[in-house]
Formats: C-alpha cells, structure tokens, sequence
C-alpha cells in the first residue's frame, strides 16, 4: 500500500484559539447561572410598595408553608418510600411481585392530577363527604379539611415518594449482602440486620430519593394552588400576575432559590457517599417469609398506597373523563394537544442536543474545569421553574427595552416584545431545568463508549466521521432516546415555566388543567390530565422493564 | 532480508516524564516479537506509537520499508494496515460476532465479507456464534473474537496489548498456544506486549525486556534465561541467584560451590589480565545449575521449601551464609534446617562485574 505521509505538526503554526469543545459546557453553565444571579441580585434591591405589602400580610404564612410542606413531604415520602422498599426487595407477602413495579406506576401521574382527583373526591361537596352525612345524617365536624397543608402534604407524598422507593429499593437489592450475612453470622436477626446493617447502608440512597422529592416539592406550583395553599412559587405567580410587579416576584424568587440552594447541597452531598460495592448479582439472601398478620399488613399497606397514588385518580379520572369527552373533545382540546406535543418535541431535542454536546465535551476533556462547569449546567433541576421563569423572563425584558430603542433610534419603528413571550424563552427555560434529566442518559451511553473501542475502530480503517456513524451514533441511540422520552414528558407535565412565560394563546394540556381547576372543574380537568397519565406512563414502563429485567 | 517492523532510538514523553528512550530493534515478517517488562516500563506506549495512536518525538518506525512516524511524519492509524488486540477486547457491544469480525471488511463484497468472517470464525474456533452479540460470551470467546476482528483485513501487522490478561491461568495458556498457532497458520507478523513472561515464551519467537522507557535486551527467550544481557534482564527472566565469584584467568571463576567456565565480563578481562586473580564478579545461578547430590562432601542447609509437583524448589542456605536455589527432583523430600549435599553442574556462565561496593568473597 503506498499512502501519502501526513506532516504532522502543520508548519506555520497557528495561534491557540479556544477549543469549542471547553467553552461549549461553560456556555450551559452560564445558562443555568445566569438567572440564578438575576434573581439573587434581586434580594438586595428594594421592591417598593408591593414588596412591604406582601411582607407585611403574606410572607410569613407563605415562609411557613413552604416550610412545612417541605418538612412533611420529605419526612412521608422517606417512610413511606423506605418501608415500601425493604417489603418488597427483602420480604415475601401475597402480592410482593405486582407491587414491586406497581408501585413505580404513582410517578406516571402529575402531583396536581391527584391533587385535583382528592379534592374532588374529599371536599366538602364530594362524593365521600355526601355519602357519609347521608348515612351518619348531619354535619360531619370531625371530617379533616383537605384544602389546606395537610391535603396538600398528603398528595404530594403520595406522587413523589417513589423516588426514594426506587433508589432505596435499588440499595437493598444490590448493596452489602456480605455484610448481611456477616451480621446473621454474628447473631442478629433479619429484622435487627435491617436496622442495624441494611439501613445505615442505604442511608446515602434514602437521602438522595428524599431531596429529590423534596426539591419536586419546593418547585411545586400546580398542587399547592389546587389546595389554595400559599407558597412560594404562588407567590412568585400572584406578585408577577395579580400585583404585576417582577421585582416583587423576583425577590420571592431569591428566597426559594435559598432554600432549593440548601436541599442541592444536601443531595449533592448524599450522592457523593454513594459508593457501588458488591454489586454482583448472585445467589443472594432470600426473602424474609412474612407470616400471620403480618404478611397481611404489608399487603394493605402496599395496596393502600398504590390504590391512593394510582388506582383511584386513574379510576376517577377516566370516570369523569368520560362524562365529558363529548363535550370537551373539540377542535380546542386538540389544540392543547398539538401545543404540548410540538413543545415537549422541541425541548426534547434541544435539551438532547445540549446533553450531548455536554457529554461529548466531557469525554474530550476531563479537566476539573470542563467538570465543574459540567456540574454547574447540570444543576438547573434543582432550581424551581417559578425561579427560571423569572429568572429567565428580566433579561430578556431588559434586552428586549434595549433592542426596542435601538430600533425606534435607527428605525423610527416600536417593533414591541422581540424575545420576551416567544417560545425562544420558554425553550431556554426548559433546557436549563431538564438537561440534567437528558444528560445522564446520554452520558451513561457516552461511558461505554472506552477509548479504546474508537481506537479500535480506527485500526480497522475508519477515520473521525465514520467513526461517529458506525460506532458513536448506534451506541448513544438508547441513551438518547430514553433522554428525549424523559424531558418529553416532563415538559409536558411542566407547570409553571409553561404558564408564566407561553406566548398568549399558547395553552397546553397543563394549562388547561390548572385553568379548569382554578375553577373548580374537576371533571373538565379529567381528560387532558388523562392523556397526561397516559404519556407518563412511557417512561415508567421503560423504567420497569429495565429495573425488572 | 525482509524486515517488516523496525524501531529507530523511538523516543516518547508524556507530561515532561520520559517514558520511551532510543528504543530500537526489527521484526522480520512472519516472526512474533514481545515487548516483556514491569508495570510502566513503556511497553504499551511503545504499542500504541507502531499504532499510530501516538506520534514519536524521537526517532522513526518503519512498516514494510515504509517511514509510518518520524520527526516530520504521521502515518494516522486507520491508514497504516495495523491491526491491533486490546487489553479490554473493545468488543463492538452493539454489532453481533460476525458484524464485529466483519467491521475492518466494509469495502469488501457482501459475499466475500461473509466467506472471510465464516473463515476467521471457524480459524478461531467460534464458528457456531455468529449471531451472538460480545456480553453473552465467555472472556476467552471475547479474546478469541477480538483476534478474529483484527485479523480480518488481513493487517501487515499484528499488535496485541496484554491480551491475556483479563483470562485465568488455565485459559491463559491454552489460549496462548492457540494464538501463536493462528498467528502462525495465518503467517502473520506480530509484536504482543506483556508483563507475563511465560506469556512471552510460549507466544513470541523474540523477546524484548523493556525497563524505565528502555530496551535492555532483545532476543530469543533461550538466550534471554541462558545469556541474559544485563543484570536486571538475569533477575527479571526465571529464578536465579547472583554469587559472588573471583575471576581466576580469562575463562574461569571461582565461586563458593566450585570452578565455572565461560566467559568473563569484558571489563574485568582488561583489568585482571596483569592479575589474574581477585577480580570480582557476580555469577547467575539458575536453579537447575545446582544439583542435590547426597555423595557431595559441600552441604548447605534447607531455609525453605515449595513443593511443585514434580519437584521441589530449595533455598538453600551455603556455610559462608549466602543463598542459592536448587531445583530437586520431588520425592527428595528434606526438612527445612536438615542439612543437604548439593554439587554445581553448570555447562556455562553468566557473570556479571561486581558493583562497586561489592566486597572480597570470603571463602
């Protein structure tokens, strides 16, 4: 074979320019940043009359709230989540192997879905409460009010602790069965084993599905509003659209991104003492027979808390829905669909692309600089999409004033809102807050992905693009895809980013549930939370198959 | 002559740290060669350099005649007809045994693609699994198709990067012996880097030690055990010891078991000519150059023992108090401090100059 011999070193050296794939991380670092210091910049300036107002009668009850919501909720969700967890990755009752993936199924369904299916099924006028007082005859005192924190905590445990079922499921599954067994050896029971050696094991994992419910928690705007519960990202709505005024909404905007501060360095911090050890698949312990009562008990309790996630809101949902389809199944509601659909695509694919071009980046360069501007892109899910929003919007309003003069200057023309109200900033939001749910994906494939296969691949013939095609592509195309599902169904289960900054006339199957709900319509609610189950449930199922496998 | 690989003073940093130094030698086509050495001598960065992973920044590589790296060149990998084994396979996991074997093929005929993968396939014994994808194979099955995969092109050269490394003992050297008979069937050229030498010798037909970035010696495995170069060489290859020995004349030298023949280092010659005696040098013992003989008036004393099956391996502790390894046919079977008669039976000498601090032997 005769081949031309490449010079090496290309002679009249160029000048080091910067390497795209290094500002390409800082570049989403910044996007995630940016906002974050437009808010807190926020905190130090002043908002007048409003901003008195809402400390003076407000604030407090909304602190307080959020507070307690968050308290509650990241306390549920830990036991609920927890028990659930070691019943059915280390006990053997009636039901274990349904339960183990049904209880999965709570995520495919929007905290506000349940929230508004509860609320239409245990207020006052409801269902429940009518049937009792017909039955008991007379007014039903001792009945809980469920519009308030406590319907609120409730609901919302029951759709988040999931996260912690997941993570800590997985740690029972696959972590310290030596030391297990060396506990048993010792003289402990499997009961105190799980004490004292199974649960300070996972402990890393419970936190970790804990702040994360938690984090859902403090971003949550739809259930709180369907419970008329004031927190802060309410606030952050009714300081916006009901006083008009961002600033004001941008300084309760600060004071959530404190607290969301906090939860992230707590879940950074557990995710950190997450160490893989023997993960070996294997012949394991078995389970624990539960017998008597007991296997009894863990059943209603599994039963209950997938009935009341799951069974029931999907049950009453499609029970509404289809009292209303005829009526609502109009050339709107199709609207709303084609809005959520045409959104949820676009993000997907940008916020892919961005986790791609991240993941590409970090295998080009592990520097503690490409990694840290990598973790810094990769953080906007912790920040509540209130936050973004506001976050996100004041620049823009700010550049679109500025453009806005430069063109009445130059022009003699008011072109109006440039930026502002487009789907452009609706878009960036999204990216911000999702692309670590795109990332991880995309980077786990981007892993197998060793130098040595490229290298391979190379001594086979193939150069820079083929490589790509026939090597990279085909390896990343499940990571992709399962990144592309998750934002795609996020985004479109995505409130508040939706509701603040859509172009007018952009309503979305969100939307029109928050809207429905604002008025109490519960049954007009049922069908787009419907079709909003039904999309959830994609990525569940994918997630069941993978974790059941 | 027909040298397909040559290696000129390659040179090679890498953070400011040297890792290859004026490492030369040549590999005629058809012949196996080994790069063989500790963790970190180099031996990987020199694979990756005849690669083309790497550029060199001394010295030149020459395949087929052709300068592939050089100080002004840089053959890229996919153009040099390289093939190469890694360490970790590098199996392609979306692509199934044949689609990996056929990867290098593409520009091939679909018909004749799929004769030659058939044909690799039933070379390395895999011919049942084509269709399999690489997690649902055994490691050795990996490594077998990971060769498949690089031989198919039909490569100028072979490199293998420890690819026996990940397999246990047994596997190892089986599969070692179906290599080389692939490698050879196939005639292919090939240079194999490892740190295990008896991975060495049963693959390669030239080894090389490579230590701290250099090539210290690079030879037949025969002559690397009997006539190694260097003294790391000596210690590195086989089990041995060095004892102190006084070079007597030209030919001989006199160490604490007996008299040796053979060459004397070529420094001392030229010193100990107008002596004659009282030169000092080291001498290498294998343990086959001792030999346990009850008649033998010179004991030593057993200080410990490893049963190996058909023999045992002494250290044995000599009266002036150093150590020698004697290598003892199994039912011989002594306790340790039981005192043994040993006889040397050595047909050459290796002997090395004495270091410097190196004092008189005191017998």
């Amino acid at each position: 074979m005769k081949a031309a011999a490449l010079p090496f070193f290309p002679s009249p050296r160029r000048l080091p320019a910067i390497d795209p794939w290094r500002a390409l991380p800082w570049l989403f670092a910044g996007m995630v940043l940016a906002p974050v210091a437009v808010v807190a910049s926020a905190f130090f300036t002043p908002a007048g009359d409003v901003w008195r107002h809402l400390a003076q009668t407000t604030l407090t009850e909304t602190l307080l709230n959020t507070l307690w919501l968050a308290l509650g909720v990241g306390t549920g969700a830990t036991l609920i989540g927890t028990g659930l967890a070691w019943l059915t990755a280390c006990c053997e009752f009636p039901g274990r192997r349904f339960f183990s993936w049904a209880l999965l199924l709570p995520l495919a369904v929007p905290a506000y879905v349940t929230a508004f299916v509860a609320v239409g099924l245990l207020d006052y006028a409801g269902p429940v409460q009518t049937a009792l007082r017909g039955w008991l005859g007379g007014p039903l005192g001792w009945f809980p009010a469920i519009r308030g924190r406590g319907g609120a905590i409730a609901v919302m445990t029951l759709a988040l602790y999931p996260y912690v079922y997941i993570l800590a499921r997985n740690a029972f599954l696959t972590q310290g069965r030596r030391a297990l067994e060396a506990a048993q050896t010792l003289g402990l029971s499997r009961t105190q084993g799980f004490f004292r050696v199974a649960l300070p094991l996972a402990r890393p994992w419970i936190a970790a599905g804990a702040m994360l419910a938690l984090m859902e928690t403090l971003a949550d705007f739809g259930t709180v509003s369907v419970f008329n519960v004031d927190t802060l990202t309410t606030a952050i709505y009714k300081a916006w659209f009901a006083l008009f005024s961002l600033p004001a909404a941008a300084q309760m905007a600060s004071l959530l991104v404190l607290v969301a501060f906090a939860a992230l360095l707590a879940e950074q911090q557990s995710r950190s003492r997450m160490r893989y050890g023997d993960t070996r698949p294997g012949p394991g312990l078995g389970r624990i027979p539960l017998t008597g009562a007991r296997r009894w008990l863990a059943l209603g309790f599994a039963l209950t808390v997938w009935s009341a996630g799951f069974l029931i809101p999907v049950a009453k949902l499609t029970a509404w829905a289809a009292t209303v389809w005829a009526r609502d199944l109009d050339r709107r509601y199709l609207d709303f669909v084609w809005h959520s659909v045409l959104l949820s695509a676009l993000a997907a694919g940008l916020t892919v692309t961005a986790g791609l071009l991240v993941a590409y980046a970090s295998r080009r360069h592990g520097d503690l600089l490409t990694r840290a501007a990598v973790r810094l892109a990769t953080m906007g899910y912790a920040l509540p999409g209130a936050v973004l929003a506001v976050g996100i919007v004041i620049p823009l309003a700010w550049l679109d004033r500025h453009l806005s003069e430069v063109a009445q200057h130059f022009l003699q023309a008011r072109p109006g809102l440039l930026i502002q109200g487009t789907l452009a900033a609706m878009l960036v939001a999204y990216v911000c807050r999702f692309l670590a749910v795109a990332h991880g994906p995309v980077d786990s494939a981007m892993q197998r992905i060793t130098p040595n296969l490229d290298a391979a691949a190379t001594t086979l013939g193939l150069s820079g693009g083929a490589v790509l095609a026939r090597v990279h592509l085909p390896m990343l195309r499940g990571g992709l895809l399962t990144g592309a599902v998750l934002v795609f169904v996020d985004v479109m289960k995505e409130m508040p980013i939706t509701l603040m900054t859509r172009p007018f006339g952009w309503d979305t199957l969100a939307i029109r549930i928050f809207e429905m709900t604002s008025e109490g319509e519960w049954e007009r609610a049922a069908l787009p939370a419907l079709a909003l189950v039904l999309v959830g449930l994609l990525p569940i199922a994918h997630l069941i198959r993978r974790t059941e496998a | 002559m027909n040298t397909l690989l040559e290696l000129q003073n390659v040179g090679f940093a890498y953070a400011g740290r040297t890792v290859l130094e004026g490492l030369s030698f040549r590999l005629e086509r058809g012949r196996v060669g080994c790069l063989l050495g500790p963790s970190g001598c180099g031996k990987t960065t020199a694979l990756r350099l005849i690669a083309g992973f790497e550029p060199v920044m001394a010295g030149e590589i020459r395949i087929g005649g052709q300068v592939v790296s050089g100080p002004a060149v840089h053959l890229p990998a996919e153009r040099r007809r390289v093939g190469m084994v890694f360490q970790d396979y590098a199996l392609f996991p979306h692509l199934s045994v044949a689609d990996n074997v056929g990867f290098g093929l593409r520009r091939l005929d679909r018909a004749i693609r799929r004769r030659r993968v058939a044909e690799l396939l039933e070379v390395v014994g895999l011919a049942g699994l084509p269709e399999k994808f690489p997690h649902e194979l055994s490691g050795g099955q990996q490594q077998r198709v990971a060769l498949a995969r690089a031989l198919a092109p039909r490569p100028e050269l072979l490199l293998l990067d420890e690819p026996f490394s990940n397999l246990d003992v047994d596997l190892k050297e089986r599969l070692g012996r179906e290599v080389r008979d692939i490698l050879k069937q196939q005639n292919a050229t090939a240079v194999l880097v490892t740190h295990d030498q008896r991975e060495a010798f049963a693959i390669a037909d030239e080894v090389g030690i490579l230590h701290g970035g250099r090539l210290l010696q690079w030879d037949t495995p025969y002559n690397l055990y009997h006539r190694p170069a260097d003294r790391f060489v000596a210690d590195f290859i086989g089990e041995g010891v060095l004892l102190p020995g006084a070079v007597l004349n030209s030919h001989t030298v006199q160490i604490e078991l007996g008299a040796l023949e053979g060459e004397v280092p070529h420094e001392c010659l030229q010193g100990c000519a107008a002596c004659g005696r009282g030169c000092h040098v080291e001498v290498l013992l294998r343990p086959d150059d001792v030999i346990h003989d009850d008649a033998s008036p010179l004991l030593a004393e057993v200080a410990a023992k490893a049963f190996r099956g058909a023999e045992i391996l002494y250290t044995l502790k000599l009266p002036s108090g150093a150590t020698a390894l004697s290598l003892v046919p199994s039912h011989h079977n002594h306790a340790i401090g039981e005192k043994i008669g040993i006889r040397l039976e050595a047909d050459h000498m290796v002997a090395f100059r004495a270091p410097s601090e190196h004092h008189a032997p005191n017998f």
